[in-house]
């Protein structure tokens, strides 16, 4: 690392060796900071388990942490060289146990918030914390277990502790999720013009990209225009992150994994999506700029006007749900590819398409992505941010994509359910018995949030797909397609998906029987249309070399 | 502006905290933390919460009377809404917080915040009020305090029961279309209306 310096502070100029040493200064006070703190625990507080929390586990985890990052200073070339080497399965690897480590911090907190309080002998009994359990209680259920780990478990029962746990979860996701998304549209928008993306930084596939991308902006100049509103320039950004990650609470990943079960989860997150219409304006008129402005009317009025195809789409599920309320109508959809909400109605199968199309322009991605049309407006609203700020926009925005794919998911296409029926997984309890290993197969198997994620995965790839496939359509083309198509053909969809609900759930059995059969067909058809898209790719890929513009060389990295 | 913003929020804790105990006092309960918890042992921090969004819809509403500018005062009126919603959500009035959201903080206000906006000359246009206008609107606003003061006083408040939660969607809807089915559909005839006259109005001479 050669001398970097802070564009602002022109006197500040330390070396990374410096930092290294001041790190392990660091670790080394805070060692004796525990080591002072243990025996006044012990003294002064008694061994109560705050006072050991706060004295001693908190500066010996500081202090782990502060050697290591002097650690990773100090042996950076090697680092950088392993890293570059296993990119590949060092990424796989942080997947896999992200996912391990959330599924077992999920199975924990159930067993200590519902098994061990449910053992508890007095449940009035109050501690501090209007906990139910007192140290003494767990020590003596969990009598197997060593005394530190009791310690480390006893938070664990207070609803305020694993709600931060799970908000730190989430806060983590939904920077990941647009980070990801970001390299993944790279790469896909290579592929599509014929060329490769991000190759380079951090080994396989430019995978770094994002993580290099995000450090470059930190370190850029904090620029707000001479005449520009600054409290109103700098606030913009936050009305567009904060509906976002705010609409990670009320959307469930699972039946138990959830942060908030609200029983109208829908027009909670619909109402957190409809506030993003704010920031965009605020942004676009603080900026003082015309061209923000312009971008910044015409994409309110674009956000505002696709809300009413997006709710009617979405009613339309819900006329044939009947809850508003997201886990139910996943748990719904549990019987497998045809008990799916798609196909339940051929004007469901319809509102899946139109709530597409009109989601695609509240989050503004093209076609409809006239507001942030570079080759038009610089940048729309966005053309006086730079830096980080720049990039709250686009966090918000793919955090948007990803929550608008996941109720599409949720409502059309089977939640947190794999094409098999759940019912299915009492076969597996069968055989492995019904412990923590066929839990996990299950949840792989038949039910869990890794089938939610891939779905939205899919969608955020049609997503990428059509951003790079057609060309951007004009400001009265976007509100005649809403006012003058969508927002009929919704308003027909509603009615018939009424009717249809009415007709079917009557006393009349021939009735029924035709609801049956038109799930099937529907089914079938989806399941075609499915299954061509791995047709296509596998004819593409067979016949690469023979198709025109595709990248065909054996010498190029990743062809 | 930090001062300013600094004053306000003093103002508004104050105004809020001293909400409880005036409350408490008005109605003669012991405990003013049970009155603002709805469920229940959490007492504090339940507390904690509501005096925290109170104090922001209080600044927030100041925020709107004493700004200048007038499209800041759009964004002290989102304070304000959002606080209200917030306050619902912190009563387990989750539909109506969701509908408080989707109406006015992203409605209403984008409305407002379309119309300050396509007709204001400058960035920068202030807010001059003559000083009579400004008399009478304290007037009238300390006599509508008064009279609010007065009804809170002598209202019964039903004390600390629990919320029950059911299914409000369910509840709002079958009575919307059998207790409520006129107004319900009177309003849909005037949104009919209003629509029409928007597009008639909006559109170009030919």
């Amino acid at each position: 690392m050669t001398q970097f310096s802070v564009p602002w502070i022109p006197q500040y100029r330390p070396s990374a060796s410096s930092v290294a040493a001041k790190a392990l200064a660091v670790a080394v006070a805070l060692l004796v900071v525990a080591v002072v703190g243990w025996w006044t625990s012990q003294s002064v507080f008694g061994g109560h388990p705050a006072a050991v929390l706060f004295l001693v586990v908190g500066p010996v985890l500081t202090a782990i942490g502060a050697a290591q990052v002097a650690l990773i200073i100090k042996t950076w070339r090697r680092c950088g060289e392993l890293l570059f080497r296993y990119a590949f399965f060092i990424l796989i690897g942080a997947i896999v146990a992200t996912c391990v480590g959330v599924f077992a911090g999920n199975l924990l907190f159930e067993w200590v918030s519902v098994d061990l309080v449910a053992r508890a002998d007095d449940p009035a009994l109050v501690t501090w914390f209007n906990g139910p359990l007192t140290l003494g209680e767990m020590t003596g259920a969990l009598s197997w277990c060593p005394g530190w780990v009791v310690l480390l478990l006893w938070p664990i029962q207070f609803p305020l502790f694993r709600d931060v746990v799970a908000m730190g979860v989430l806060v983590g996701f939904f920077n990941l999720v647009p980070a990801y998304t970001i390299w993944w549209e790279r790469k896909i928008a290579g592929r599509i013009q014929s060329r490769l993306g991000p190759m380079r930084v951090g080994g396989w596939h430019g995978w770094a990209q994002s993580v290099a991308d995000a450090i470059k902006l930190v370190l850029k100049e904090d620029l707000i225009p001479k005449d520009a509103d600054a409290p109103l320039f700098r606030i913009a950004p936050y009305f567009a992150l904060v509906p976002s990650a705010a609409a990670f609470m009320a959307l469930p990943f699972g039946v138990g994994y959830v942060f908030r079960e609200l029983d109208v989860a829908l027009v909670v997150i619909l109402a957190l999506l409809g506030i993003e219409v704010l920031s965009v304006i605020l942004a676009g008129w603080a900026s003082n700029n015309k061209w923000s402005i312009y971008g910044a009317m015409r994409e309110a009025v674009q956000m505002v006007s696709y809300e009413i195809p997006m709710s009617m789409g979405l009613l339309v599920a819900v006329v044939c749900a009947g809850t508003l309320s997201l886990t139910q109508i996943g748990e719904m959809q549990s019987g497998g590819w045809f008990s799916w909400l798609a196909f339940r109605n051929p004007f469901v199968f319809v509102a899946l398409v139109l709530y597409f199309v009109a989601s695609l322009a509240s989050v503004k991605r093209a076609p409809f992505d006239l507001p942030e049309a570079e080759s038009e407006l610089v940048g729309g609203f966005h053309t006086e941010y730079s830096g980080f700020r720049w990039s709250l926009f686009f966090f918000a925005e793919y955090a948007a994509m990803f929550v608008v794919s996941a109720l599409a998911v949720i409502l059309f296409l089977g939640a947190w359910h794999s094409p098999l029926p759940t019912s299915w997984g009492q076969g597996v309890i069968a055989i492995l018995g019904d412990n923590l290993m066929s839990r996990a197969v299950n949840g792989v198997l038949f039910s869990g949030p890794i089938w939610l994620i891939l779905k939205c995965m899919f969608f955020l790839y049609v997503q990428i797909w059509i951003r790079w496939t057609l060309p951007r359509i004009r400001i009265d083309q976007v509100l005649y397609t809403c006012m003058q198509v969508l927002l009929p053909l919704g308003m027909c969809l509603l009615l018939g998906a009424t009717l249809w609900v009415w007709a079917a759930t009557s006393d009349h059995a021939g009735w029924r029987m035709f609801d049956q059969i038109v799930t099937w067909i529907l089914g079938t058809a989806g399941a075609v249309f499915a299954m061509g898209f791995p047709a296509i790719a596998a004819y593409g890929f067979y016949h690469r070399r023979r198709m025109v513009g595709t990248l065909v060389s054996d010498v190029m990295p990743g062809s | 502006m930090i001062k300013r913003v600094g004053i306000l929020a003093a103002v508004a804790l104050g105004v809020s905290l001293m909400g409880g105990p005036l409350t408490s006092a008005a109605i003669g309960a012991d405990a003013a933390p049970e009155v603002i918890s709805a469920e229940a042992p959490g007492g504090l921090l339940d507390a904690a919460m509501f005096y925290l969004v109170a104090a922001v819809a209080v600044m927030s509403a100041l925020g709107v009377c004493f700004t200048k500018n007038i499209v800041r005062m759009t964004v002290w009126l989102f304070g304000a809404l959002g606080s209200a919603a917030l306050l619902y959500f912190l009563l387990a009035a989750n539909f109506i917080a969701a509908i408080q959201l989707i109406v006015y903080a992203a409605g209403t206000l984008i409305l407002l915040v379309f119309g300050v906006m396509l007709t204001t000359k400058s960035p920068w246009v202030k807010f001059a009020t003559p000083k009579l206008e400004m008399a009478g609107a304290v007037v009238v606003c300390a006599a509508l305090f008064g009279c609010l003061c007065l009804v809170f006083s002598r209202t019964t408040w039903s004390g600390a029961e629990t919320v029950v939660p059911g299914a409000t969607v369910e509840a709002i809807g079958n009575r919307l279309l059998t207790a409520y089915v006129v107004p319900f559909e009177v309003a849909g005839v005037l949104l009919m209306i209003v629509m029409v006259a928007a597009a008639h109005l909006a559109r170009q001479e030919k």
